[in-house]
C-alpha cells in the first residue's frame, strides 16, 4: 500500500465547489475525479491523450484528465460533465445531444460535450466547431448526430445572442 | 488503486533557485511541464521510476509570453494554446501560430509546452521546426548559472541534445523577423487532428532588390532522427536568383542530403520524396 507520507494535500474547485484531499501528486486528475471525488461522469478511453473521452475543463479550457498529474490541478478550477447544468437546467449542448440523439454508447459523450462547451463559451480556442471536437473520438462513429447536436446548440446560441462573441 | 505510484516522487518548488538546486540531487529529477509526453508513459508503466520536478510550481516560469521590441520570449511553460490565443503571432510570426494549431488536439494544445517539445527531442516534434526556422535560442539554467544555446545547434542525434540533466530550459528567445520574408509551414500526417507527423517543412525566404536570395531557412521535422536544419541546401540557394533551375538544383540536393528515418509512420523512401515535394512547393511559392 502507498504510504500516507507520499500523499499531499491537494485542493481545487470542482463544479463550483471547493474540494480538498490527500492524494499522491502524480495521480492522474482523471483517477482523482473518479476515485477520490466519486464523480463517474468522466470516462477513461485510451489513457494516452488520443481519444478525448476523459476531457474536463481546467480554468475553462479542455484538458485530457488522463495526462494531468493532480498536483498540477492544485488551485485551479475544474468542470466535469456533472457541473455543466445550471440549477437543474441542462446546458444547451446537453439538451441538444438528448434531442438530436447525439449519444450512442455514451463513453465519448461527456468529453465531446465539454470540448464543444469550451468552444461554445470561448470561440477563440478553435477555428471552428469541428476543430474544437477533433480530438474527441467516437468508437460508435456517431459523428453525424454529434455534429448536428453541436451545431443545433450553436445555432440556437447565435440566434438568441446575436452571433459569436 | 494504482500502487505503482509509490515508485514516483514529484517535487514542487517555490522558486527557480530552489528548482535548480533540487536538480543537483542524485539521481537527477526529471522536469515535467504539461505532462503530455511523460504522463502517457506513466499510464503504460513505461515511465522510468524516480523523482520528477513539477515546473508548473515555479513562479518565475509563469509569465507566459513576453513580446519585446526585437524578440519574443516564451517561458518553460508557454503552451501552444497561449500562442493561438495571442493575435501577435497570426500577424507577425505565422509559422508559430500554424505549428501551434497542428499539434495533437485542442486538449493537448492547452497543456503541451514548446519547451517540453524541445526537451522531449522527438524527431516528429511539430513546434521545433518553426522555432528553428525563426533562429530561436534557449536559455538553460542550472545551479551554477545560465547559458544561451542556439536551437539550430542543440541536437546532434536521436534524442541527443546539448542539455545537461541538471539544466532547465527556462526561456525560449525568438527574434522577430526584421526583413519581410515568405514563410512556409506544412505538416504531412495521417489526418489533421491527433496525428504524428510523417514530414514537416518550416521555411523562410527573403529576396534582395536584385531578386537574389538574401535569407533562407530550411528546417525538416520527422525526416531525420532529430529536427534538421539543412545548411547545405541553404548555402546552395543563398545569393542565387530563384529560377526554376535553382529550385531543381535545391530539390535534387535535398534528396541526396537527407537520410530519412524508416518507422511505423512512414518509409524513408516516402519521406525523401515528400520532403523534396514540400521544398519545391515552398520555393515556387
Amino acid at each position: 500500500m502507498m504510504s500516507e507520507l507520499q500523499k499531499q494535500d491537494i485542493q481545487f474547485t470542482i463544479n463550483g465547489k471547493k474540494w480538498q484531499g490527500k492524494v499522491h501528486p502524480m495521480k492522474r486528475l482523471l483517477d482523482t475525479i473518479r476515485e477520490d471525488i466519486g464523480l463517474k461522469g468522466t470516462k477513461e478511453g485510451c489513457g494516452e491523450g488520443e481519444c478525448g473521452a476523459c476531457t474536463v475543463l481546467m480554468d475553462g479550457k479542455p484538458v485530457m484528465s488522463c495526462l494531468v498529474p493532480v498536483c498540477q490541478a492544485d488551485g485551479h478550477e475544474i468542470l466535469t460533465i456533472e457541473g455543466l447544468e445550471e440549477q437543474g437546467k441542462l446546458h444547451p449542448l446537453q439538451e441538444s445531444f438528448v434531442k438530436e440523439g447525439g449519444a450512442q454508447c455514451g463513453i465519448c459523450t461527456p468529453g465531446m460535450i465539454l470540448s464543444a462547451a469550451a468552444y461554445y463559451n470561448d470561440p477563440r480556442i478553435a477555428k471552428d466547431l469541428p476543430e474544437s471536437i477533433s480530438g474527441n473520438l467516437c468508437r460508435c462513429t456517431g459523428y453525424t448526430k454529434i455534429f448536428s447536436s453541436c451545431h443545433h446548440a450553436m445555432d440556437k446560441k447565435e440566434s438568441c445572442c446575436g452571433g459569436k462573441k | 488503486m494504482r500502487n505503482y505510484l509509490q515508485d514516483y516522487r514529484i517535487l514542487s518548488c517555490h522558486s527557480l533557485k530552489e528548482a535548480v538546486l533540487a536538480l543537483q540531487e542524485t539521481p537527477t529529477p526529471v522536469p515535467i511541464a504539461g505532462g503530455t509526453d511523460i504522463m502517457v508513459y506513466l499510464n503504460y508503466h513505461r515511465l522510468p521510476v524516480g523523482t520528477y520536478l513539477d515546473l508548473t510550481s515555479i513562479p518565475e516560469l509563469k509569465t507566459s509570453i513576453e513580446i519585446r521590441e526585437k524578440e519574443v520570449v516564451f517561458s518553460a511553460l508557454t503552451t501552444y494554446m497561449d500562442v493561438r490565443l495571442n493575435s501577435f503571432f497570426a500577424s507577425n510570426m505565422q509559422m508559430l501560430s500554424q505549428a501551434a494549431q497542428v499539434v495533437g488536439s485542442i486538449g493537448i494544445q492547452t497543456r503541451g509546452t514548446w519547451a517540453g517539445n524541445i526537451a522531449n527531442a522527438s524527431p516528429a516534434a511539430d513546434g521545433v521546426p518553426a522555432l528553428m526556422a525563426y533562429d530561436a535560442s534557449l536559455i538553460l539554467v542550472c545551479a551554477s548559472g545560465e547559458r544561451e544555446v542556439s536551437l539550430a545547434d542543440f541536437y546532434h542525434g536521436y534524442k541527443k541534445m546539448d542539455r545537461k540533466q541538471q539544466e532547465i530550459i527556462s526561456k525560449i528567445k525568438i527574434p522577430i523577423p526584421q526583413i519581410k520574408s515568405r514563410e512556409y509551414y506544412r505538416k504531412v500526417g495521417e489526418r489533421k487532428a491527433q496525428a504524428i507527423s510523417k514530414v514537416i517543412l518550416a521555411g523562410r525566404l527573403a529576396l534582395d532588390e536584385q531578386k537574389k536570395i538574401q535569407h533562407i531557412r530550411i528546417v525538416y521535422g520527422s525526416v531525420m532522427p532529430y529536427t534538421y536544419r539543412s545548411r547545405t541546401t541553404e548555402n546552395l540557394l543563398l545569393g542565387k536568383e530563384l529560377t526554376q533551375d535553382t529550385i531543381h538544383q535545391a530539390v535534387r540536393q535535398i534528396g541526396e542530403e537527407l537520410k530519412p528515418i524508416d518507422d511505423v509512420r512512414s518509409t524513408a523512401h516516402y519521406r525523401r520524396k515528400v520532403a523534396q515535394n514540400l521544398l519545391q512547393e515552398f520555393l515556387e511559392g
